[in-house]
């Protein structure tokens, strides 16, 4: 497939931050392709029979590793899961000592997701395959970002110059700073709407509109982006109560009449229905389109393992 | 036998008394004899040609740690001692948290024990609180009457309010000197760097100035009803540097100090995740960096310390916020701070102040002058020769420096103590 494109100019998939446009538009216009191959019976390629990809997630992960597992056996890849937070993290192992014993078995790709921010960059510079980074800390999660691209294009046929609304606890979400970079490099507006406790410090140098008021914030929205509060990663005093969240932040029917009719729903997932988005809201076929994502998710996470593994297949 | 050396062909510096004069001096007994633009030497004198490099008292280092706490205590200390005559430090002030924890005067008696053979001149800064807890005020008055009247709680701020009356109190009865860290705990908790645009970017949970300012303004609220002698280890922001120009202003008994990396580097140096450049408090923005060089300038901040803190090398080679904070810093605590003369920031001799006259007064100590009769402790630089720092030609024994690779120009050539040299560049 597609031997004709320019080869990808990355060795890494480490965050979005750093990407141009068309390494972008280079991934999500193969995943496009993918999207096709997966709604046929035959599901399989043997692009990369032989290759053998590891998943290593040092924080817990379904539907994330999942995906990837699903997106490496669809290319023919051998995959093996290892979930770090029952192996030997626990006898002591440092992470480079983990890198390095991977490294031996001549793995072809890992994927890696990681509880702290530059843990996959680190564990990058010390093994000889290419590593997409599945989540690290609160800095990125770069697949997550391209699918929600992904789906946007599909439904919208761009992205430029649509406004995207990023709504909840933008604080503690690589999600959002992915979106963040990737929204901007394709020229996209985004907004980013939450109290004042969640939002991070100099969000708006990194390129977003800051609101408070969500019916304000919505107002015009071609896209609302939710995300899952992580309550797990807040010791106290970011808000209130939930009921107060959800009453000013959880997405609803009312909310949801100031932005655009058109406006799609969306969410990384897993959801807390009720916290915030409103579980109706969240089942509305004719806005949300949560599953699509979850179906992008492994077109995306196919296209880049191919490019990603080009080179060492000897293909440009 | 008397021991009589001659320096000569020298620039002699003395920040405490403003000299800057092509000269020579004289040392008998460890001690300084003569200095002038000639001396008479007596006919046993060894002379030392010193070739036109510059002659200062030798450098106080404030804020030192010993080494990894639970490491071979006197393998750090011998090695701490190298490290400090080859960054012509003649005195190092050992921060209390080395195991077992300097509290007490058996402490420090062992660690004036263990570093009797050391090259350079330790002295113990022993804790405010016992263990550093926090909780308990420790025997300052006994301490300070033996003569060890400078404390510090070094890494760890005493979040108690109340404690921190008393101990003002107490600790002006005895003219003792408290050093802190400015740190609020709940504002700290968790942070790793400076907050702002850059942590967010990074995924990094910031530590805002404010932490530091706001123990700065309650610290100074405290003194008001206390003479205590109050020295802020480390200021590393704007607002910080207001809270001390008013309370000097307002005649305080207040010194302050900021480290060389505060005072070369800002939160930049940490992107991409470099550990090595993974500080307490954290390394700040560009706008607080030029604030500490004015504040320098214009003597709001009095001391340069190196902070020197060898890391195991494996507490660096983890996540960045899994990393242990600090940096080795003895032997570039000398050649980073004359960029600041290079620059033509500020003048040679307030730099030298920093490091010399301005500790040794804080402190009490009758080094850090060129002066008869003061301790032969003195510090040889080439003011001049342009080279790049490397991390693998250094003598300390961990490498966690943030400036390997950074173009410098200056260098020590030579460093005597008590007399003695104990240290001596070789090309």
């Amino acid at each position: 497939m597609s031997t004709s494109q320019p080869s990808f100019p990355h060795q890494h998939l480490l965050g979005i931050e750093g990407l141009k446009e068309a390494d972008i538009s280079q991934i999500i216009d193969l995943a496009d392709k993918y999207v096709d191959q997966n709604r046929q019976t035959n599901k399989k390629k043997d692009l990369l029979e032989g290759l053998t990809q590891i998943n290593l997630f040092f924080e817990n992960s379904t539907r994330t590793r999942m995906s990837f597992e699903l997106a490496g056996k669809r290319l023919g890849a051998d995959v093996i899961n290892m979930s770090m937070s029952t192996s030997s993290i626990k006898k002591g192992e440092t992470l480079i000592d983990t890198a390095s014993t991977l490294n031996a078995m001549r793995p072809d790709l890992l994927v890696v997701r990681h509880g702290s921010a530059g843990a996959v960059k680190l564990l990058s510079r010390k093994v000889d395959c290419a590593v997409i980074n599945a989540g690290d800390g609160k800095h990125e999660h770069p697949t997550q970002a391209l699918l929600d691209a992904l789906t946007i294009r599909r439904r919208k046929g761009r992205l430029a110059r649509l406004t995207v609304a990023i709504c909840g606890d933008i604080l503690h979400s690589r999600v959002a700073r992915s979106n963040i970079h990737l929204l901007n490099i394709m020229g996209a507006r985004v907004r980013l709407i939450a109290p004042p406790t969640l939002i991070p410090i100099g969000a708006e140098k990194l390129g977003a509109e800051v609101f408070h008021c969500m019916e304000e914030g919505l107002k015009g929205c071609d896209i609302i982006m939710m995300l899952r509060l992580q309550t797990e990663r807040m010791q106290g005093g970011y808000f209130p109560s939930i009921s107060e969240y959800f009453s000013l932040y959880g997405l609803d029917y009312e909310k949801l009449g100031h932005a655009k009719d058109d406006a799609l729903i969306m969410h990384p997932g897993p959801m807390n229905r009720g916290v915030e988005i409103d579980a109706a809201v969240a089942d509305d076929l004719t806005r949300s389109v949560i599953q699509e994502q979850v179906e992008m998710g492994v077109a995306v996470r196919m296209a880049c393992i191919d490019l990603l593994t080009r080179a060492k297949r000897g293909v440009n | 036998m008397n021991k009589v050396t001659l320096y000569t062909n020298a620039r002699l510096l003395d920040p405490d008394s403003g000299l800057d004069i092509k000269g020579e001096l004289l040392t008998i007994n460890g001690e300084i004899a003569a200095l002038d633009k000639k001396v008479e030497a007596p006919e046993n004198a060894k002379i030392i040609d010193l070739k036109g490099n510059c002659l200062c008292p030798g450098l106080i280092d404030m804020r030192v740690f010993i080494g990894i706490p639970g490491a071979d205590y006197k393998d750090t200390i011998k090695n701490t001692g190298e490290a400090a005559a080859a960054g012509g430090v003649t005195t190092v002030c050992v921060q209390p948290d080395s195991d077992p924890i300097i509290d007490s005067i058996p402490h420090i008696e062992y660690l004036a024990s263990r570093a009797k053979n050391a090259l350079v001149n330790f002295i113990a800064m022993p804790a405010v609180t016992k263990k550093l807890e926090g909780k308990e005020i420790s025997e300052i008055g006994i301490m300070s009457k033996a003569g060890h009247n400078a404390f510090t709680d070094c890494s760890r701020t005493i979040e108690n309010a109340a404690l921190m009356n008393r101990i003002f109190k107490y600790a002006s009865a005895f003219d003792a000197l408290i050093i802190t860290h400015l740190a609020e705990p709940n504002l700290s908790k968790n942070g790793c760097m400076n907050a702002g645009e850059l942590a967010t970017r990074l995924g990094l949970p910031g530590i805002p100035t404010a932490a530091e300012t706001i123990v700065l303004e309650r610290d100074m609220r405290l003194l008001k009803s206390s003479n205590c002698r109050y020295h802020a280890s480390q200021v590393t922001c704007a607002d910080s540097i207001e809270v001390l120009k008013n309370a000097k202003r307002n005649g305080y008994s207040v010194t302050a100090g900021v480290a060389v990396p505060h005072i070369s580097l800002n939160e930049y140096a940490i992107e991409d995740y470099r550990t090595f450049a993974k500080l307490s408090p954290p390394l700040r923005s560009e706008d607080d960096r030029v604030a500490v060089i004015e504040a320098l300038k214009d003597g709001t901040i009095d001391v340069i310390v190196s902070g020197h803190d060898p890391e195991d090398p494996e507490t660096k080679r983890v996540p960045f916020e899994q990393a242990e904070a600090g940096v080795i810093g003895l032997e570039t605590l000398l050649n980073i701070c004359l960029e600041m003369y290079h620059n033509e920031s500020i003048d040679l001799l307030s730099i030298l102040a920093k490091m010399t006259s301005n500790p040794a007064k804080i402190m009490g100590l009758e080094s850090g002058r060129l002066k008869v009769g003061a301790p032969a402790d003195l510090c040889v630089f080439d003011l001049n020769v342009p080279y790049r720092v490397d991390a693998k030609k250094m003598i300390s024994i961990t490498k966690n420096t943030c400036f390997d690779g950074r173009p410098v120009q200056g260098r020590v050539v030579k460093t005597v103590v008590r007399g003695e040299s104990v240290y001596e560049y070789a090309s």
